[in-house]
């Protein structure tokens, strides 16, 4: 006899509003005039958004593991990890509605008679807001997931409109469609690596629960090579969606490629759920072999800090350039997952709001410096833009240094939070090589901010753009917490101290 | 029995089905060569140098086959669904006619979005 199932509806309504509102922007594709569509999908978006988070702050003390038949955990850390996935997607709605980055008729060929009449009419594909609220939807789904399926559908449910937006484009139409492809051939394999794991892991345990993965794991299987390959195999998938080395080869790519304001969300936001599901399986599942695991992932921590600092150096375009950075700073966060500790968790959840806020500014300030052509993302050509506008370049050069982890910025006390939770645990190799590749990579962010405020512009052709107020809004509320944030850090620590715990 | 057994035994069956089957081909079918048989698909459309219309596929048969998945998945979770009705009551309907409003979206789109016209 089947017993029906039960809902806790409040604790699930977060990401209900959200799958609602992409439902709901599919619809009004299907039937709304298009020339008011823009403003629709927005209202709709935003509105979901601002809902979704009004209910995350009313369920914000509430625990649960049966929310859905087991399948999902509301704790501490999901609540927050929620919190952040939306309030960063609210401000990168913000960026993407500027939709002037965006192909006017995706399925025209590049540089067909076709793609140049529809781009003249003005016609826009306003579908990338039910994307965006899918893989919004997705990414909270991915942090509070705790089974192996729903892991998977939430990983499936954001991946999937990430790589489509990354094809979208207007610029450089070709670069954008081959980053779709790229990341859309590598996700799928990681996927399937994903779902080897998964199979493994439910072939010890007999169950596809974290839970009951966990207690077969302290149970006596811990040594067992099954759960060995499981862990591997799963990590695989896992890593590849934060491009830790050696599985971030799409990363460069994929940012240099996708639409500026895509790459600001998928970077900033990708990282917050990917990470969040690391964390869970690390913190719940896997702690009790911690010593099968975390040598493994400290090497791929210590390679991912190196290699991400030492190659961006070489890099002559800001987007690659904030593509490798953003592998650094994933072997960053790794060092946390590594200390496997309440403080550890406090000073990830710390870093990715941070990290997730500054790169949205600095994806953000990025879409403003342009040419006759669009967006200029080449180096060189950014010489001596401090004296064009000492205001944007000097937010820039501001968040790099957050990036770097200078003292008086969100970006250090993150840094610094991370590397004592690592230290606390012993791993002092993991913390001397973190310490050494942000010396390393402090390097090429300070050399690009001497490029633009010391060296002598080659040409005049780049000019500023005036911000729309979205843009400003966006742009300007990133940057704020990130100096808010580094002057008064203990206004989030605090919250993520009390919010960094995960319950079985 | 052991229950390996029936499978051991339909994989059996299955593995003679194959063999038979080309076999048997093999033996009483015509042979004639040309330049077809040497296509990856002995139908449909020309795969290289290049599609008809500037190598480009038509995004219909695409589109088919994107719907046909709709309705393939469809099936998957209705046929459970109509073995335990009874036992799931009002709660299963309400589920259900939940579930299917929200695959008719994505026809609706299709359909509205003209992916259904042929032509």
């Amino acid at each position: 006899m089947l017993t029906t199932p039960s809902f806790e509806y409040l604790l699930l309504s977060p990401m209900l509003i959200i799958l609602a509102a992409a439902v709901i922007g599919v619809l009004a594709e299907a039937f709304l005039d298009r020339n008011h569509l823009p403003v629709i999908q927005l209202f709709i978006s935003v509105g979901a958004i601002l809902l979704a988070l009004i209910q995350i702050y009313r369920i914000k003390s509430s625990s649960s593991t049966s929310a859905a038949i087991g399948s999902v955990v509301i704790d501490k850390a999901t609540i927050y990890l929620q919190g952040t996935i939306l309030i960063i997607g609210l401000l990168a709605l913000l960026l993407i509605s500027d939709q002037e980055q965006f192909v006017a008729q995706a399925s025209a060929i590049p540089g067909s008679r076709e793609e140049q009449e529809s781009t003249s009419k003005g016609s826009i594909q306003t579908e990338i807001y039910p994307l965006l609220s899918f893989a919004l939807a997705g990414m909270m789904l991915f942090t509070c997931a705790s089974d192996l399926i729903t892991l998977f559908v939430a990983l499936e449910v954001f991946s999937l409109p990430l790589y489509l937006l990354a094809g979208l484009s207007r610029r450089r139409r070709l670069l954008s469609q081959e980053a779709a492809l790229k990341y859309f051939l590598l996700g799928a394999y990681s996927s399937a690596f994903f779902l080897f794991g998964a199979a493994f892991l439910y072939g010890i345990s007999g169950s596809v629960y974290l839970v009951d993965i966990s207690s077969a794991v302290s149970g006596g299987y811990g040594n067992d090579v099954f759960v060995l390959i499981g862990l591997i195999f799963i990590s695989v998938g896992l890593l590849f969606k934060i491009s830790a080395v050696p599985f971030h080869a799409w990363t460069p790519d994929v940012y240099q490629g996708a639409p500026t304001s895509v790459t600001a969300f998928m970077a900033a936001a990708t990282k917050v759920a990917a990470f969040g599901a690391i964390l869970r399986i690390f913190y719940v599942v896997f702690s009790p072999i911690a010593n099968q695991w975390r040598p493994i992932i400290s090497v791929i921590a210590i390679i991912t800090m190196v290699f991400g600092s030492a190659v961006a150096i070489a890099q002559r375009d800001v987007k690659r350039m904030l593509a490798y950075s953003s592998i650094a700073h994933a072997g960053f966060i790794l060092t946390a997952v590594l200390a496997l500790n309440k403080s550890g968790l406090s000073a990830a959840l710390f870093y990715l709001t941070t990290y997730g806020l500054s790169t949205l500014a600095a994806f953000g300030i990025i879409t403003l410096i342009r040419d006759a052509t669009g967006e200029v993302t080449d180096l060189n050509k950014w010489a001596g833009l401090g004296k064009k506008s000492p205001l944007i370049a000097g937010s820039f050069a501001f968040l790099l240094l957050s990036f770097a982890g200078i003292p008086l910025t969100s970006g250090f006390i993150g840094k610094f939070a991370i590397f004592s939770a690592a230290y606390e645990t012993g791993n002092i190799a993991v913390v001397v090589f973190g310490v050494l590749s942000s010396a390393l990579a402090a390097f090429f962010y300070i050399r690009v901010i001497l490029l633009m405020f010391v060296a002598q512009s080659q040409n005049d052709s780049i000019s500023i753009a005036i911000p729309s107020v979205k843009s400003r809004i966006a742009i300007g509320a990133t940057t704020a917490a990130t100096v808010i944030l580094g002057l008064f850090p203990s206004l989030l620590l605090n919250i993520t101290q009390s919010f960094s715990i995960f319950i079985k | 029995m052991n229950p390996y057994v029936p499978i051991l035994a339909i994989g059996a069956i299955g593995f003679g089905f194959a063999v038979f089957s080309v076999a048997i081909a093999f033996i009483t079918g015509p042979k004639r060569y040309n330049r077809a048989k040497a296509d990856a698909y002995e139908c449909g459309i020309e795969p290289s140098p290049s599609a008809a219309g500037g190598g480009r596929f038509p995004v219909k048969y695409f589109l088919t086959a994107m719907l046909f998945i709709v309705f393939d998945i469809e099936i998957v979770f209705l046929y459970p669904w109509a073995v335990t009705f009874d036992q799931l009551g009002l709660f299963g309907l309400v589920e259900m006619i939940l579930f299917i409003a929200t695959v008719f979206v994505a026809y609706t789109y299709v359909w509205r979005r003209g992916g259904l016209e042929w032509d």
